[in-house]
């Protein structure tokens, strides 16, 4: 495909990026604010002899998605808050059932029916499985129109590597706004043949079955225990992160996608006033860099972690973290007019180094 | 040497030699193998995949030797819409029992139908969950008890028992609709048609083909297997009655 430069929203990055990727196969319900998503791929998608189907539900979205998954088709879907909570049965069995799909969360604020402002309140479902029983998403958090792009086609890669759901969780900044991006290729990520387990029908073959159902003795837990082991390679193999001026740092900010953007600008102003400042961005949200967060905390006492929500990654900072530092939190929880501003997030930055705020990991 | 015995009856070619775990008296085994014989006689094993569902025919993949989905519960119609959109000439059928359809699934079903989705639909209907244990299900008949209506169905608490079979035929996108029995050999000769027509249907491309089953669950309705084949043709039958409801004679896209 030809590089270009184009001037898009992001969720026009995530679409165009979804074709880009070779997925041909699209199932989803309107919701603000990724409607855009749909509505580009209803126009494009028949061009490239895709199919764009808008079903009754997310509910029976989620289980196109499975059934296309199992034919072994590169397949996506795209949701938000409400819609994406209706999806969790079908994530679950599609963990269960090995399945590769890329699941795409522009997240609004809730709970409820909430607000369609940006928000981060969806961190712990899609970290923490979402759906019932024992199992993981990959969680891919961009940050600007650019990782819009480049994190659908990975997600794509990802979800076949693992034959698991890869969920692209962004908000609703991130996907309305439009940033000039670059229609480029990431480095693929190699992953196994499909047609050892797809169904195609049985030709030549005994018929095949692809199921989450396990009855037998011990036979669920082997099962639980084999998905776990894909959980851990990915903990080893494909935990991404950013650093932003983490030289011989004071404090470390940590925040994802749209926090970590205007973060970013907050670091910088701190830095260039000579304050010792950087920024830790999660990449990957699950797997998260533990690791990472560990060793800065044998050197760095304070961390900072900002969230559009009430306070849901810190969790995962403070596991990092342990005993080592302090950790402090500042989160804008959803709503119209709840955004921070790069200032907001520069004076706590400047109130933790004075010792203003209080740690939340004494307990 | 003359010929001492000859073999006049087997299994279909596109089911596996496995016993069923059904219940003495349960229908499904009987309607497992008119799907088989609709498979071999359309010879269509080596593209055709099957969508389970949630129930007691969720083991559809024990059963059948062909590639077989195991959907959520109520979710078939969705996974067959998929699975027919992206691999257009397989043949994709679906079998859901009554709770599966007729409760949870409702949407799925009605869209499905309503979208024409090109795919064939067996529907189990035994007026009752039977794997859970006999619960009331939307097919439950009126002053039937059930574990969960223990007083018999009152449709001033639980509702009428519903037509689904009624209901998908009177949307524009199903194209063949019936509905037939198992519980004596007239019936089942029937609905062995009616399942080879609903296959065959799928592979002319006429669009959404739907065939509902009355069938006998003796274990939860606490009868003996023949009382349970007497209780369809006195109670079921004169409330869902038998036969070909719609039969398009031209697909839509013609």
């Amino acid at each position: 495909m030809e590089e270009k430069k184009i001037f898009e929203k992001g969720n026009i990055a995530i679409a165009m990026a979804a074709i880009a990727a070779g997925c041909k196969y699209y199932f989803g319900y309107p919701i603000t604010p990724q409607s855009d998503i749909p509505e580009y791929l209803s126009r494009e998608l028949p061009r490239v002899g895709g199919v764009f189907l808008q079903s009754e539900s997310e509910v029976a979205a989620i289980n196109m998605l499975l059934g296309a998954a199992a034919t072994g088709a590169r397949v996506m879907t795209s949701s938000s808050g409400p819609g994406i909570s209706l999806m969790q049965e079908g994530i679950s069995y599609m963990a269960g059932d090995e399945l590769p799909a890329v699941i795409v969360n522009v997240s609004r604020s809730g709970p409820g029916l909430g607000g369609i402002s940006p928000s981060q309140g969806d961190y712990f479902q899609a970290t923490r499985g979402g759906g019932h029983g024992d199992y993981r998403t990959m969680v891919l958090a961009p940050h600007s129109v650019q990782e819009m792009w480049d994190f659908t086609i990975m997600a794509f890669d990802l979800a076949d590597k693992y034959r698991n759901p890869v969920i692209i969780l962004a908000d609703g900044m991130l996907g309305q706004m439009k940033e000039p991006f670059v229609t480029r290729m990431p480095e693929p990520i190699p992953y196994p043949p499909k047609d050892s387990w797809a169904l195609t029908g049985a030709k030549g073959r005994p018929g095949r079955v692809i199921k989450s159902l396990y009855l037998g003795h011990l036979e669920l837990e082997k099962h639980v225990w084999k998905l776990n082991e894909k959980y851990e390679r990915m903990k080893k193999e494909d935990t991404r992160w950013e650093e932003y001026m983490l030289d011989d740092p004071e404090i470390v900010v940590v925040a994802f996608g749209s926090a970590a953007r205007i973060a970013k600008t907050a670091v910088k102003v701190a830095r260039q006033e000579g304050y010792r400042v950087g920024l830790l961005r999660p990449i990957t949200l699950f797997p998260y860099p533990y690791k990472r967060i560990r060793e800065l905390s044998e050197k760095v006492e304070k961390f900072l972690t900002v969230e559009l929500n009430a306070g849901q990654m810190v969790e995962d900072v403070m596991i990092g973290v342990g005993a080592r530092s302090k950790v402090y939190f500042y989160g804008r929880p959803n709503g119209v007019g709840s955004l921070p501003t790069p200032e907001e997030i520069y004076n706590e930055i400047i109130k933790t180094l004075k010792n203003e705020k209080v740690p939340v990991n004494e307990f | 040497m003359a010929e001492i015995a000859r073999k006049v009856f087997s299994k279909p070619k596109s089911m596996k030699d496995k016993p069923f775990h059904f219940c003495p008296g349960c229908h499904h085994g009987i309607v497992h193998r008119l799907v088989g014989e609709a498979i071999d006689t359309l010879g269509i094993r080596e593209k055709t995949i099957g969508v389970a569902s949630v129930g007691c025919s969720v083991f559809l993949y024990d059963y059948f030797d062909v590639d077989v989905l195991e959907a959520p519960h109520g979710r078939a119609p969705a996974e067959a819409t998929a699975i027919k959109r992206v691999l257009p000439d397989s043949v994709v059928f679906i079998y859901q029992g009554d709770g599966d359809l007729a409760a949870i699934g409702t949407a799925e079903i009605i869209h499905a139908a309503n979208r024409g989705e090109n795919f064939t639909v067996i529907f189990i209907n035994n007026a009752n969950y039977g794997m859970t244990g006999g619960q009331m299900a939307p097919t439950t008949l009126l002053g039937m008890k059930t574990a969960t209506s223990p007083y018999g169905r009152d449709f001033r608490r639980e509702g009428y028992p519903i037509k689904m079979s009624e209901i998908i035929a009177q949307l524009e996108g199903s194209a063949f609709v019936a509905r037939g029995a198992v519980n004596k050999p007239a019936n089942l000769n029937k609905t062995k048609k009616y399942i080879l027509k609903a296959f065959e249907y799928q592979i002319k491309g006429m669009g959404f083909s739907f065939v509902e089953v009355l069938s006998a669950c003796p274990t939860d309705w606490g009868m003996t297997p023949v009382e349970a084949c007497e209780f369809i043709e006195r109670e079921m039958i004169p409330y869902y009655p038998l036969g070909i409801l719609k039969e398009k004679k031209v697909p839509d896209h013609l």
